[in-house]
């Protein structure tokens, strides 16, 4: 028994993955984690843009500007990861830890 | 194909929920990549060759690297001892559930969403083509603006990482 793939299989494993990440977000103290997990919720969009961009095909032809908007965000989170990290490492410099519960002197 | 997808996407949720339970973080960014190549094979499998291929390069391979990279500069230590907080597991439980909840509720509502895959047709130009051609002429200036922004993150990681900062 073969059941075809609908438009709701893809959407609810993006759902999920993007639930799974935002869990990941809330719950880990490590800041080099939780950046992963922001990374996870942006693939999980990632998802969604190539169905609906797959779902939507017009005399057999895609619509792909969905998958051009994914080829932005796909750089522009390579450039956001390299400044994270990199304000990530000044952090660590300056106060020897990745633990967010540790960096609060922001807090009123 | 149906039950290639459940293969994939299974692969791609377990390498999620490895991220977020794995106290060691060098097992959450393999986790991590597991995740990222079962979501690699789904876009394939919806025919987006290209996005799927840089998905692999890009994520899979650059960004979690420089992951790595940072995790085994910086010598991060395992959480030991550390548990989730009381406060931080009801939050997290209270929005992820209704998040799935109201996701569940809306596709089983939406009627687009019982659509089948339509079908390509034959001898198309294939996406590489297609996405190329749309790049460099609707996103032509999109894509000029990329190209600074990737220019002021070099620039700004650069000035970030030096010894002192001014």
């Amino acid at each position: 028994m073969e059941t075809e793939l609908t438009l709701n299989h893809f959407l609810f494993v993006s759902g999920l993955l993007f639930a799974i990440g935002l869990a990941g977000v809330l719950l880990r103290r490590n800041l080099i984690v939780i950046f992963m997990c922001l990374e996870l919720m942006l693939s999980a969009a990632n998802l969604s843009l190539v169905a609906f961009s797959r779902f939507n095909t017009t005399d057999g032809v895609p619509n792909y500007d969905g998958q051009v908007l994914l080829f932005f965000i796909i750089t522009v989170a390579a450039a956001e990861v390299a400044v994270g990290l990199a304000i990530i490492v000044a952090l660590f410099r300056s106060r020897e830890t990745t633990d967010v519960s540790d960096v609060t002197s922001m807090k009123g | 194909m149906t039950f290639l997808f459940y293969i994939f996407a299974a692969i791609a949720v377990i390498g999620g929920i490895g991220v977020v339970v794995y106290k060691n973080p060098v097992s959450s960014a393999f986790a991590m990549i597991l995740s990222f190549l079962g979501l690699a094979a789904i876009f394939i499998q919806l025919d987006a060759y290209l996005v799927g291929i840089l998905q692999i390069l890009v994520y899979a391979g650059a960004i979690m690297v420089l992951f790595l990279f940072i995790i085994m500069l910086m010598d991060v230590k395992e959480e030991e001892g550390k548990t989730f907080k009381f406060g931080a597991i009801v939050g997290a439980v209270l929005v992820v559930g209704g998040f799935t909840g109201a996701l569940v509720k809306v596709l089983m509502e939406s009627k687009i969403g019982n659509e089948t895959i339509p079908a390509l047709a034959e001898g198309g130009k294939s996406d590489v083509h297609e996405i190329g051609e749309l790049l460099f002429s609707t996103y032509w200036f999109p894509i000029q603006i990329i190209g600074v922004l990737l220019l002021v993150a070099t620039v700004g990681v650069i000035l970030l990482s030096r010894k002192e900062l001014k």
